[in-house]
């Protein structure tokens, strides 16, 4: 018998393809209300920390170089107040076996598919996580799909995208390419639901689970050469599994005063589902359009529940603009000789910027690198920026407009972090959970939930809830 | 194009009038498109319907586009604005003049 494959008829069968192709019942960690049980999803279905260490060794992923930045910290320095000027280290998971550090994201998903006896895995991504799971999948003996928004309606793609198909392709991946478009999750299900093959969702707990390590390490790597913990380690921030799974593993490793710090570039003004505005964005991942409405409502993705929920975890959050990111990279290969690819450098021009506000003996970690090459590299997207209307010029990068110019800074000093409100975005997570879950009144246990979710104070959360008529 | 050969194919996914009602216009205004890559199953030619075979053996249809596709993405045209962002920070690091 053909089932219907209308759009309307697929979305709504997705919560039973999503729970065939995931093979977990999020209905069992369902509290009352608007609650759930975020660690009893992590635990009953996730890997211990010491099990996916053992995935993970076994085909080659984690145990990253963790490398000190000493010419960009002496260059922080100068520009530093005197006494001030951390150290940076970077933990270069551009050496994972497809090039970045979503092999660990991958690692335990295609594990996890192949012991549940899935013939192939599928993933929904334009970017790195799919040639991890791509490569992975390789080395599991399973078939990948990787199904990526990659063109425009002029059918012109980002070289960045087009370069990741040929990775995903260069691992035995069937790359299908669509135009822009959220409907890019239809196809996704239709795929799914013809091939019986595993969701590789990068929100499951797996995938979180696979990115404790990254954490984990980073402590322990920092404690042999340095006898303390890093004072911060931060994280490029998009859909919110990055910061999530490293913070989590930070805690396991007993990091618990490390601060943790999400960074993202700085995209506002431009529609992530706008065919004309997609190629007028040199980033496809790390920034605000997908930071920004992934933490305040992580339950947006894929899976009925996300297991990356930026909120709990976040200390702080920064911006920078994609010229800033574009110039630290264009640094690291120079001063610190290693070439690596744009979009992993976010956390390092935060990390620059914020160094110079830290005192001397304090570190910093930056958590990423990913690999670099043809389409991927600050070269070409800036060529193809450049090809597509925008503007680039030396000048001072807090004058950039994105989507209309990208400014390189005429001097390494101009490089200045700005701070995201955090209180402001707390609250847009109550009000998204008010609103789309139609709430009138709040149980104890469900504002407790909230709580958790938000790390706000009691009093703080009912200030926002009385705001919006809520009763509590 | 011969049958067995390694063809991209194209094909609308869903028409301008089917697309989901919460997107910008600009996007709601054109169909959601689709490209993949399989061996080729009939004999055919370009811009006809075809069936292919994708590597994961999935049976797919849409218009026959190319045959050997190829990645023509490269490192772009030169962009001199990158230029003397290496040589200004050796300048700093060396002590000299700040100024580029």
């Amino acid at each position: 018998m053909h089932k219907d494959t209308s759009y309307e008829a697929v979305m709504n069968r997705r919560g039973e393809i999503m729970k065939k192709s995931v093979g977990i019942d999020y209905t069992n960690f369902e509290l009352w209300g608007v609650a759930f049980d975020y660690e009893q999803m992590m635990r009953k279905t996730g890997y211990s920390l010491e099990e996916v260490q053992k995935i993970q060794h076994s085909t080659g992923v984690g145990n990253t170089p963790l490398l000190e930045l000493k010419n960009l910290t002496a260059l922080a320095r100068k520009f530093a107040p005197k006494g001030k000027g951390a150290r940076i280290f970077i933990k270069d998971e551009a050496a994972n076996p497809s090039g970045s550090y979503k092999a660990r994201r991958a690692s335990t998903s295609v594990y996890h598919a192949k012991k549940k006896g899935y013939k192939g895995v599928i993933a929904a991504t334009s970017g790195n996580y799919g040639a991890a799971v791509a490569s992975q999948a390789a080395i599991h003996g399973l078939e990948t799909i990787v199904i990526q928004e990659c063109y425009d309606s002029r059918g012109i793609g980002q070289p960045e995208i087009v370069e990741k198909a040929r990775k995903c392709e260069a691992y035995g991946a069937e790359v299908v390419q669509l135009t822009v478009g959220p409907e890019l999750f239809y196809t996704f299900l239709t795929t799914l639901e013809e091939t019986g093959y595993f969701n590789a969702s990068l929100y499951t707990p797996f995938g979180i689970a696979g990115v404790e390590t990254l954490g984990y390490e980073i402590a322990m790597d920092f404690r042999e050469r340095e006898g303390k913990d890093p004072d911060a380690v931060i994280c490029t921030n998009a859909g919110g599994g990055n910061l999530t799974g490293t913070a989590r593993g930070l805690m396991k490793a007993g990091a618990e005063d490390t601060r943790i710090i999400g960074a993202s570039v700085d995209l506002s003004g431009l529609h992530m589902a706008s065919d004309k505005e997609f190629n007028r964005k040199s980033f496809t991942t790390g920034h605000t359009g997908f930071g920004m409405p992934y933490a305040t409502w992580p339950d947006r993705t894929d899976v009925p529940r996300s297991a990356a929920r930026p909120l709990r975890y976040m200390d702080e959050y920064y911006l920078v603009s994609q010229g800033e990111v574009f110039y630290m990279t264009e640094a690291l290969a120079q001063i610190e000789g290693l070439e690596r690819g744009p979009a992993g450098n976010t956390s390092l021009a935060v990390a620059f910027s914020l160094a110079q506000e830290m005192d001397q003996d304090q570190t910093i970690v930056v958590q990423e690198t990913e690999y670099t090459g043809a389409g991927k590299h600050l070269q070409p997207q800036l060529s193809f920026a450049r090809e597509n209307g925008i503007e680039i010029f030396r000048g001072n990068p807090q004058e950039e407009i994105p989507g209309k110019n990208i400014i390189l800074p005429s001097h390494p000093e101009l490089i200045k972090v700005r701070p995201v409100d955090l209180k402001k975005m707390k609250a847009s997570y109550v009000k998204n959970t008010v609103k789309k879950n139609d709430v009138k009144k709040l149980s104890t246990d469900e504002k407790a939930f909230i709580q958790e979710e938000v790390r706000l104070e009691a009093s703080k959360l009912e200030e926002i809830l009385k705001g919006l008529g809520v009763e509590a | 194009m011969k049958k067995g050969n390694w063809v991209r194919i194209y094909d609308v996914v869903l028409k301008s009038s089917e697309r989901s009602p919460n997107l910008p216009e600009d996007t709601k205004n054109v169909p959601l498109e689709m490209w993949n890559k399989g061996f080729l199953l009939e004999d055919g030619i370009v811009g006809e319907q075809v069936k292919i075979q994708t590597l994961t053996d999935r049976i797919v249809e849409g218009k026959l586009l190319e045959e050997n596709p190829t990645y023509t993405h490269s490192f772009g045209k030169f962009v001199p604005e990158i230029l003397p962002i290496g040589r200004q920070l050796k300048e700093i690091l060396r002590g000299g003049a700040e100024d580029a």
